[in-house]
């Protein structure tokens, strides 16, 4: 199997992904939305990992995940925080924060 | 005890009793607040005393000292010390300012009594004395500088002392700044002197003064002309001398110690000071010298005139300091440093006779008001006498010595130092003239209303507070007048500072008989050794004959003030009305006050309008309010761009990262 499938699959799940956070509004979706980025980034270097023929992408791939499931603590825990506040679970009524 | 240690002594009891009267006036009640104040300079005095005498163990030649206490600044070639130096002239000067200062103390004691200010008054002039004690004994310019620049502060305050009076503290304001282009000359000599001598020390200056510098070279010319600035302002000589005869809106013994006895000899000591560097530019010290005779002869035409009575004593000071600005420049230096002391004493003394005089009057300055007070008040009448036979030069009194010890060296001089001595007769006749001008107006006729009152219930008139000058309503708190005035009648404290002082007044000359005794120049001969100026020395004979003409003006000039005020007293309105004209010109101060407004105060003020309306509105304010419009348009970009939607920052961030991947894709390709 060559390395485009590989690329073009990895591609077309970041697009998925970053059109995801674009057009989604629940912060739960967007959470989801923002994995699949970055498992489409990690399929990406796992796949030239092997074709390079050493360890160093996996490497990678690894930290990204230990990352990504940090980012998901955080997030949820907001989602959480957002939720028992009676807050509406949608993003773009929270946007005190504008300048 | 070194003669070193005694001066460090005299600096210190002032500043000392400045600080304690300063911090403790909420504690101290106000009558031990003014003894400390008087006891304070009177052991300054003391102190001043035991140097003199340690100083009198030495040999002549080795009569100067220095000694420092630290480094101030020792950098880059500079090497400045907090250092005094010692010598005959620093000692005369140390006597008759902390003298003549305890008895001003001494009578500002009963003076000031009633006055809601009595604490800062008194940490005030102690503050001054200390000033001038500093400039005096300061060891090189640097500190010469400091005690002057404190002298002139001292002075604004005391000047300003009842602040709540306008008239006061304008007053006040313009003997600052006229004061401070005093202080910009002085700095700028001392920074010619750094850059052509490389030092500040007074020893050094003086020792490589003759070897680097050629007579009259530019450079040394210009140091003198610097200086000549600086004593100009502090010695109220043309055209600096308008502040002088204003200060007299302060409380009058402030007039009597600062603006008559000390502060304005300032320029007197710093020409006799740095007269090694005169005598390398003769054409300095001879503007210098014409300086003082047109001041002396100017000042004495506006004293003849002024009606109000401490300003015509003022303007009979700028005259007397003409007299020995002229005689130190010239090269009489002791007769000019004689000249300084005895007319310490007769000047502090018609001060305090006037001060007395003025309570007498509910603190009316007007002379036109003023008669008859020879019978109200006795002792400040004889005193008031006293202090005017030795102005006005009278036969056998100080001023009669000192004043013509220093024609008699202009004659003496010979060459064109002659015009000095003839038109210095000719100030001595104004000078008798309108001393005993007030003499009669103030003493002679029928009592006043005040002096009336005075005469027949014993009580000083009191009215309603208001301001003399203006005639605005005043009340007696802080910041004005108090409300007791008192005399010397009724107040012994006064009576002994004048009392000293009227003996002073006219037996101080006898210390310096032509022919007879020297003690003056012979103490002040080792300053000056080594000058050939100083050499030249009047006959006995000369100087007897100088006496004579002296005397015979002085008994002129009472005479014709005596005709004119006394026996027909109608001649003056006549005369006045005759040379209207020359009395419009004197009565309005030759038009001083006038020419510096025309030619320095309005270009000041146009030149700073313009800079308000053009460069400040325009150049200043474009500049702020462009750096301020474009933070304002930057932030609004940014604003827009912060509208709180997640999602459009995450387009921002994905659009930008793929911006990106393009631009290296096709710049890689």
């Amino acid at each position: 199997m060559t390395i485009e499938w590989f690329v073009i699959l990895s591609a077309l799940l970041f697009a998925t992904g970053a059109l995801g956070i674009l057009l989604r509004r629940s912060p739960m979706v967007i959470l989801l939305c923002l994995e699949l980025m970055l498992n489409a980034g990690n399929l990406a270097l796992v796949a030239f990992s092997r074709m390079v023929g050493n360890g160093q992408g996996q490497v990678f791939a690894v930290i990204v995940m230990v990352i990504a499931a940090c980012e998901v603590v955080v997030g949820l825990g907001l989602i959480v925080a957002i939720f028992r506040r009676r807050l509406p679970l949608d993003v773009d009524d929270l946007r005190e924060l504008r300048g | 005890m070194s003669v070193s240690f005694w001066a460090w002594l005299v600096l210190l009891f002032p500043l000392l009793g400045s600080i304690v009267i300063g911090l403790g006036y909420r504690v101290l009640p106000a009558k031990v607040a003014g003894a400390i104040g008087t006891v304070a300079i009177g052991l300054a005095f003391a102190c001043g005393v035991a140097a003199l005498l340690s100083l009198l163990g030495d040999q002549p030649e080795a009569r100067h000292h220095a000694s420092s206490l630290w480094n101030y600044a020792s950098v880059a070639g500079l090497d400045i010390k907090l250092g005094i130096f010692v010598d005959p002239l620093s000692i005369f000067m140390v006597l008759v300012v902390s003298g003549v200062s305890t008895l001003i103390h001494l009578y500002s004691y009963g003076y000031m009594q009633s006055d809601a200010g009595y604490h800062r008054f008194f940490s005030y002039l102690n503050f001054f004395v200390f000033s001038m004690l500093l400039l005096v004994l300061a060891g090189n310019f640097v500190l010469l500088i400091v005690g002057w620049a404190f002298v002139g502060f001292a002075s604004y305050a005391l000047i300003s002392f009842w602040y709540r009076r306008e008239t006061a503290t304008r007053a006040g304001m313009k003997a600052f700044v006229i004061n401070v282009v005093g202080d910009i000359g002085l700095v700028l000599a001392a920074f010619l002197i750094f850059r052509e001598l490389g030092s500040f020390d007074y020893g050094t200056v003086f020792e490589r003064a003759p070897e680097v510098f050629s007579t009259n070279q530019w450079s040394i010319t210009a140091i003198c002309l610097l200086l000549l600035v600086g004593a100009f302002a502090k010695s109220a000589q043309l055209p600096l001398h308008t502040w002088l005869p204003d200060a007299m809106e302060g409380p009058t013994p402030v007039s009597s110690l600062i603006h008559a006895a000390t502060m304005v000899t300032a320029g007197v000591y710093l020409i006799a000071r740095t007269h090694v560097l005169f005598e390398l530019a003769p054409t300095a010290a001879d503007v210098a010298a014409f300086t003082g005779l047109a001041t002396l002869l100017v000042a004495a035409t506006m004293a003849l005139v002024m009606t109000d009575l401490k300003r015509a004593i003022a303007y009979s000071t700028m005259s007397q300091i003409g007299y020995m600005i002229m005689g130190v420049s010239i090269g009489a230096y002791s007769a000019g440093m004689f000249h300084l002391m005895t007319h310490a004493f007769f000047k502090a003394l018609l001060f305090m006779a006037a001060g007395s005089i003025i309570a007498a009057m509910a603190n009316d300055q007007n002379i036109d008001r003023m008669s008859g007070f020879g019978k109200a008040m006795r002792f400040t009448s004889i005193t008031f006498v006293c202090g005017a036979l030795a102005l006005a030069a009278f036969p056998g009194s100080s001023g009669f010595f000192s004043k013509d010890e220093i024609l008699a060296y202009a004659a003496a001089r010979g060459g064109m130092y002659v015009i000095f001595t003839v038109l210095g007769y000719a100030g001595a006749l104004l000078t008798a003239v309108y001393s005993f001008r007030l003499v009669f107006r103030v003493l002679h006729g029928e009592p006043c209303d005040e002096a009336r009152e005075l005469i027949e219930t014993g009580h000083v008139a009191h009215e309603a507070p208001k301001n003399p000058a203006t005639g605005e309503p005043e009340d007696t708190d802080v910041g004005f007048p108090g409300p007791e005035h008192h005399i010397a009648e009724h107040s012994a404290p006064m009576r002994v500072a004048m009392g000293v002082l009227a003996f002073g007044a006219i037996f101080a000359g006898l210390v310096q008989v032509p022919g007879v005794d020297d003690v003056v120049t012979k103490f002040l001969d080792p300053v000056w050794a080594g000058s050939p100026l100083a050499a030249i020395e009047p006959s006995t004979l000369a100087d007897w004959e100088g006496l004579g003409i002296g005397g015979v003006i002085a008994l002129l000039g009472i005479g014709v003030a005596y005709v004119l005020y006394v026996a027909r007293p109608e001649l003056p309105r006549r005369l006045e009305t005759r040379l209207r004209p020359l009395h419009t010109l004197f009565a309005n101060k030759w038009y001083f006050d006038e020419a510096i407004d025309f030619l320095v105060v309005r270009p000041a003020l146009a030149v700073g309008r313009f800079a308000n309306r053009v460069f400040e509105r325009f150049v200043v304010d474009g500049l702020v309010s462009g750096t301020e419009g474009g933070v304002r348009g930057a932030g609004g970009v940014v604003r827009a761009v912060q509208n709180g939607f997640v999602r459009s920052y995450a387009l921002l961030l994905i659009a930008g990262f793929a911006g990106l991947a393009l631009y290296f894709l096709l710049s890689s390709s």
